[in-house]
């Protein structure tokens, strides 16, 4: 093979993004942005807007949020709307990439709780709104009731030397470095720890280390844990929470504890260069109607509801409904927040010498 | 029609174009990725830096990680050897026939399988309550969970590359003239001696070609250790993985796996080298 033919094979294959962008200029299709498998790629629910609205939706997925972030940097003027975590929308505002979104079109707007409202996150700083509450949960601590009958309502136990060998930890830096700093409430503001904080949280979590049989990170891992017994404690998601009990049957009760837990807000954002903003707003209002966010979670289960319409009509026996209808749970939740790029490297860096030393 | 030269290269065209496609040209741009600041994307403005590779040299943790794959993936290969050598013997050597395609297909059946299955397989037979431990309860021993430990990464690990020490190994064994055997037999060697000083030596080239093929991939493992060796799995592998997939740092991940990369070659080269030497010497 000659070298020019290897610089044409190079470019092609540099070209090929290009591709998906110049495509998309003469096609009359809404381009959605999202986690894969999370609602709005159920099929019935395309569909459903489909026909409504006459377009086609096209679905894109990210991995990570800095993925999500990337994607809408390298591909301007593709994307109508996206989702992400309210901890993104700094950076994507930053970077110009949502614009701000008439809160007055939005359906449900007075629906959602002012907790959720008023999230700093959601206007950042200024009046508008760039983000409209789509989903939460929590992050926090699961237990065995067969093992322990009586109820547990502190983070302490994860770091009780009694228990050492039963804590399944989740394999996240972000979510043990805020556990750590609410468990020993020398962080000042635990949903965002600062460089500062390292020493606190480093300690602390060498010291859960010695607890921890293992780090799990998918849910199908952590059921495992748990059914067979190898783990009795750990911190869990609220969503696999409830799956794992109405699925699985495990005996698992999740506990949002007196120290506080972890709550996620998952936003839709309208991308800046969006090519169908009219049809964004209507693609917001439709991913928080009670109809679709219902059938929803009847069909692969679906997290907390920002909507609060919405979650008043969760079955009866919701494991979701009983978690979160006491509102006093939300002000103990310490909603994750922007962390800065170096923050979150340092973070990082932190987490794996934890697990590799301490371990 | 055409020229022997052309035809050779329309025959291997596809080969080396499959090649360069999807093996040669993302090693070059991931190679050029250990080099930025950071990813080449948006508004980001990278800078040619060594500092990815300076991060490997200051912090203990990526030495100490390179050093727990280089070990697994020793004891992977020494697993695979003291397994997999009589097997292939016995396979080349005693079984024949049928049961000798029997024995194969037994072997080569569970590969048809995603290694994942394989894995979770380990995890149900090594977990607490699980194969083993009920097993040995039926003779009245209480075992605790056999998950989690460095033997548990091993035995996942020797068996997810058993088959390519067994067929390598097999295939040199195979090679050897019979009429050496015959030899040495009509001159009244006892058959140990014989595996001694003829069909051992003239394996060992298969068993070189089985350890680069079990070595390599095993130190770049990442799934068996972090699902079968709990916090025991911290590797380079891990940590590679984490830093594309989690942290979106692609630069770093890039540079930590050229240094695996630079640190397996540079082993390999290490050990042809000697072989070569005492393949001189005798």
């Amino acid at each position: 093979m000659n070298r020019s033919a290897i610089l044409i094979i190079t470019l092609l294959i540099l070209a090929a993004p290009l591709s998906l962008s110049v495509s998309h200029a003469q096609a009359t299709e809404f381009y959605v942005l999202n986690w894969q498998g999370y609602g709005s790629d159920e099929p019935w629910a395309i569909a459903q807007f489909e026909e409504a609205h006459n377009v086609t939706i096209v679905h894109d997925y990210f991995t990570s949020l800095d993925e999500m972030l990337t994607k809408l940097i390298t591909s301007p003027g593709v994307y109508d709307a996206v989702e992400m975590n309210i901890a993104y929308l700094q950076p994507a505002l930053e970077d110009g990439l949502i614009q701000p979104i008439d809160v007055s079109q939005i359906t449900a707007w007075e629906d959602i709780p002012e907790t959720f409202r008023n999230l700093p996150e959601l206007a950042q700083g200024g009046d508008s709104i760039y983000g409209i509450p789509w989903t939460y949960g929590a992050t926090s601590l699961v237990y065995n009731t067969d093992v322990f009958p009586d109820g547990i309502n502190t983070l302490s136990v994860l770091w009780d030397p009694q228990f050492a060998g039963q804590v399944g930890m989740i394999d996240a830096y972000e979510d043990a470095s805020i556990l750590a700093g609410l468990y020993t409430g020398a962080v000042e503001n635990p949903a965002a720890p600062t460089e500062d904080d390292i020493p606190t949280i480093q300690s602390s979590l060498e010291t859960l280390a010695a607890n921890v049989r293992t780090y799990w990170a998918s849910e199908d891992e952590f059921n495992r844990l748990f059914e067979s017994g190898e783990i009795s404690l750990g911190v869990y998601w609220s969503g696999s929470a409830a799956r794992a009990r109405n699925a699985f049957n495990l005996p698992l009760e999740f506990v949002i504890p007196e120290e506080g837990a972890i709550g996620w807000v998952d936003v839709w954002t309208i991308a800046a260069d969006a090519p169908n903003p009219e049809l964004a707003v209507e693609w917001l209002n439709f991913m928080n109607d009670p109809e679709f966010y219902l059938e929803w979670d009847r069909v692969a289960g679906a997290p907390v509801p920002a909507n609060s319409v919405t979650f008043e009509q969760l079955p009866e026996d919701s494991y979701t409904r009983q978690l979160f209808s006491d509102t006093s749970v939300l002000n103990r939740l310490a909603f994750q927040t922007y962390i800065p790029a170096e923050t979150r490297e340092a973070l990082l860096e932190m987490w794996q010498e934890v697990k590799l030393f301490a371990s | 029609m055409f020229t022997t030269p052309l035809r050779r290269w329309l025959a291997f065209a596809p080969a080396y174009m499959w090649l360069i496609l999807f093996a040669f040209v993302p090693l070059v741009i991931m190679l050029g990725f250990s080099f930025l600041s950071d990813v080449p994307f948006g508004r980001r403005e990278p800078y040619l830096t060594f500092d990815n590779y300076a991060s490997f040299f200051e912090r203990a943790l990526y030495q100490r990680l390179l050093g727990n794959s280089l070990g697994i993936a020793a004891w992977t290969t020494i697993g695979c050897l003291i397994i997999g050598y009589p097997l292939a013997l016995v396979l080349a050597r005693v079984i024949k026939g049928r049961w000798q395609a029997a024995l194969f297909l037994l072997m080569i059946v569970p590969f048809w399988s995603s290694s994942l299955i394989r894995i979770y397989a380990w995890v149900s037979v090594l977990q607490r309550g699980g194969v083993i431990a009920q097993a040995l309860g039926l003779f009245g021993i209480e075992i605790e969970s056999l998950l989690y430990t460095y033997s548990s990464i091993i035995v996942g690990l020797v068996h997810a590359f058993l088959p390519y020490m067994v067929l390598t190994v097999y295939v040199a064994i195979d090679r050897i003239d019979r009429a050496y055997f015959e030899a040495a037999a009509s001159l009244g060697a006892h058959p140990w001696r014989t595996f001694v000083k003829i069909l051992f030596p003239l394996s060992l080239p298969g068993v070189l070609s089985g350890i680069i093929l079990v070595f390599i991939p095993a130190v770049g493992a990442f799934v068996e250790p972090r699902l079968l060796g709990g916090p025991q799995g911290q590797t380079l592998g891990t940590v590679i993985e984490d830093l594309f997939v989690e942290s979106f740092n692609w630069t770093l991940g890039a540079a930590l796996s050229f240094v695996m990369l630079v640190v397996v070659l540079l082993l390999l080269v290490g050990v042809v080298i000697l072989t070569r030497l005492r393949s001189r010497q005798t």
